[in-house]
């Protein structure tokens, strides 16, 4: 199954918390340069999934590899190695409430490179102007709006350059307009980076608009009911709940 | 990734001839990479007119990217040549992102302007702590004339909280001062054979100062913080302004419960920390020889019922100060993470200096009143 251009490798992935389980038998594939997007209703998993795939939680069973790496077999500095080469934005955006929106973003770089600071403002600054926040730079966290933050968020993910991005949620919050421009950013920085994404959403407008693929979750099947080209999915599934899902019926 | 160790890890070669000076990069230029090159490409650019050749670039992130346009810049007539498409990609998505205009430095105000702006900050701090005192009074008054409106559950939970809660601290803080005055003063007065009068000072002490003063500490750092967080949490999650809304007073539901909790309890802590000291200081005079009656004596002989009822009304208004800063300095807490620690700080410094502030008061006054 793995392709050649697969950078992460979900096999067999099942989590869950005390004795409840959330989903069991998850496999799929992420390829180099897509947009996979992670969908299902609230409480299916799939910000576990997320947690799971990056490191923070430990799965009840299975494995993860991110660029040939097992997330749980790696100690140390080959970890510290494949951290640097993922990037996260958090639901909230989870930025250092006391530092603007520069210094949050020169921080993985104060921390893991060798630039000097003049140099590094200078790297933090065309990052937050790849989100386009370039006049946000001198402001905190808490003067900032929900879609500001959440760009600015990214902004500190595309820190070191990671090849792998990681959003939990980037619609939730946010006003469709907003919402839009984030998705639009989101395929502007795929196309021109070439960064892959890894997207958890529940927002239908957002799977359509961004998502090369997807794979859903499922609460009550406690595990992936789909996978797929999420247009593809919206028009062809048979399966009640993706039916469900994608015209937005209630179950 | 760690440039030395990747085969392919970005290298810079300079080449001059006579007409043009040719900076050739290839590999991958990432953010190690970058770092690495940075003080570099940078001397080299900075010359004047110079090629950036990047035929031989295999990969570009954007770091690499961003040195490479600041590197442009650095020189008069420097450019770009020989990019791939990728990289060409790379490199004008990076261009926008530096195009975009920057903010722009704040203008800092004069000097004298900046002094306005602090007494305008301080004189506006002065007003809102004199409306909290009036509305809080009015709510008081208005308390008293309708007693049932007062949420009695509420008041019992911050009793429990603020009281009961705090007697363990209470009286192993009492306990341990009792003892250390008393073995303090022992050895200065021993000398003139006056042990026998330890327990006068040290009960002076304890009920008209030391007693109100510590429990006031006491009461600062446990509930004051306390209750400057749990109510900055609320109002940073816009619940206060939610109560608002419903038109329920805050300062009835929240703050009034909190601040008679404040009134009633510290009278109570102030005597249980007296009498644990008391209690501490018999016990060193039991260990120097003096049997219990002769320290009842002593203190019997020294201390009034109005040094005792004074001590106890001075910590019921030191109550009520740490209360009210305590619930002031958390409905007044502004957004952000930051706001929460903030008004905690504020409550238990601004609680402290205020009762020092009324014991100074009030030894002013009751030395004019002769209690």
């Amino acid at each position: 199954m793995s392709g050649e251009a697969s950078v992460i490798e979900v096999e067999k992935l099942a989590a869950g918390f005390g004795g409840h389980m959330l989903f069991r038998d998850v496999s799929f594939q992420v390829k180099r340069g897509e947009v996979f997007v992670i969908l299902g209703g609230s409480g299916c998993g799939k910000s576990t999934l997320l947690k799971l795939m990056i490191g923070l939680v430990p799965p009840v069973a299975g494995r993860i590899a991110i660029l040939g790496t097992d997330v749980w077999a790696t100690e140390g500095a080959a970890r510290l190695d494949l951290l640097r080469r993922i990037g996260v934005m958090w639901q909230q955006g989870a930025l250092f409430g006391s530092q603007t929106l520069l210094e949050n973003v020169e921080m993985p770089l104060a921390e893991h490179t060798s630039l000097r600071p003049a140099a590094r403002s200078e790297v933090a600054r065309v990052k937050l102007g790849l989100v386009g926040l370039s006049e946000a730079a001198a402001r905190l966290p808490s003067e900032v709006s929900g879609g500001m933050l959440k760009r600015a968020g990214i902004a500190r993910a595309l820190a070191l350059d990671p090849p792998i991005l990681f959003l939990d949620e980037p619609s939730a919050g946010l006003d469709p307009v907003t919402s839009a421009g984030l998705d639009e950013l989101i395929r502007d920085l795929a196309r021109s980076l070439g960064t892959t994404f890894v997207v958890v959403t529940h927002e239908l407008a957002s799977i359509l608009a961004i998502g090369d693929r997807c794979i859903m979750l499922d609460r009550e099947a406690k595990g992936m009911i789909a996978e797929g080209d999420p247009r593809r999915l919206r028009d062809e599934s048979t399966h009640p709940t993706v039916r469900a899902f994608f015209r937005r019926e209630a179950a | 990734m760690i440039a030395t160790a990747t085969p392919s890890a970005g290298r810079l070669d300079v080449r001059q001839t006579a007409e043009a000076k040719t900076l050739t990069l290839s590999g991958r230029l990432d953010t190690a990479t970058a770092a690495a090159l940075w003080p570099k490409l940078m001397a080299e650019a900075a010359g004047g007119p110079a090629v950036l050749d990047l035929a031989g670039l295999s990969a570009l992130d954007t770091t690499g990217a961003t040195l490479l346009l600041v590197a442009e810049a650095a020189g008069k007539g420097n450019r770009i040549e020989g990019a791939a498409p990728p990289v060409v990609a790379v490199l004008d998505r990076v261009r926008a992102a530096r195009a975009a205009p920057r903010p722009k430095p704040e203008a800092r105000l004069p000097v004298v302007a900046r002094i306005g702006e602090a007494t305008w900050q301080a004189g506006r701090a002065v007003r809102d702590a004199v409306a909290f005192l009036g509305e809080l009074t009015l709510t008081l008054l208005g308390t008293l004339l309708r007693p049932w409106r007062l949420r009695f559950r509420e008041t019992l939970r911050h009793l429990d909280e603020a009281g009961t809660r705090a007697f363990p601290l209470t009286v192993l803080l009492g306990v341990l001062m009792g003892v250390i005055l008393a073995f303090q003063s022992a050895i200065p007065l021993r000398r003139f054979g006056a042990e026998v009068f330890v327990p006068n000072l040290v009960g002076i002490s304890l009920l008209r100062e030391l007693g109100p003063l510590l429990a006031g500490v006491i009461l600062a750092g446990r509930t004051g913080s306390a209750y400057a967080a749990e109510l900055g949490t609320m109002s940073v999650n816009e619940e206060v302004a939610a109560l608002r809304i419903m038109g329920i007073d805050p300062m009835a539901l929240l703050v009034l419960p909190r601040v008679l909790a404040g009134l009633l309890v510290m009278p109570v802590l102030s005597l249980l920390l007296t009498l644990a000291g008391l209690m501490g200081m018999a016990f060193i005079m039991g260990l120097f020889g003096f049997p219990l009656t002769t320290v009842q004596q002593q203190l019997v002989s020294t201390l009034h019922l109005s040094d005792l009822l004074g001590g106890l009304l001075k910590a019921a208004v030191f109550g009520l100060a740490i209360a009210g800063i305590g619930c002031h300095a958390g409905l007044g807490a502004g957004r952000g993470p930051r706001a929460v620690g903030d008004a905690a700080t504020g409550a238990v410094v601004g609680g402290i200096v205020a009762i020092v502030v009324l014991d100074g008061i009030f030894a002013v006054a009751y030395e004019r009143l002769g209690i």
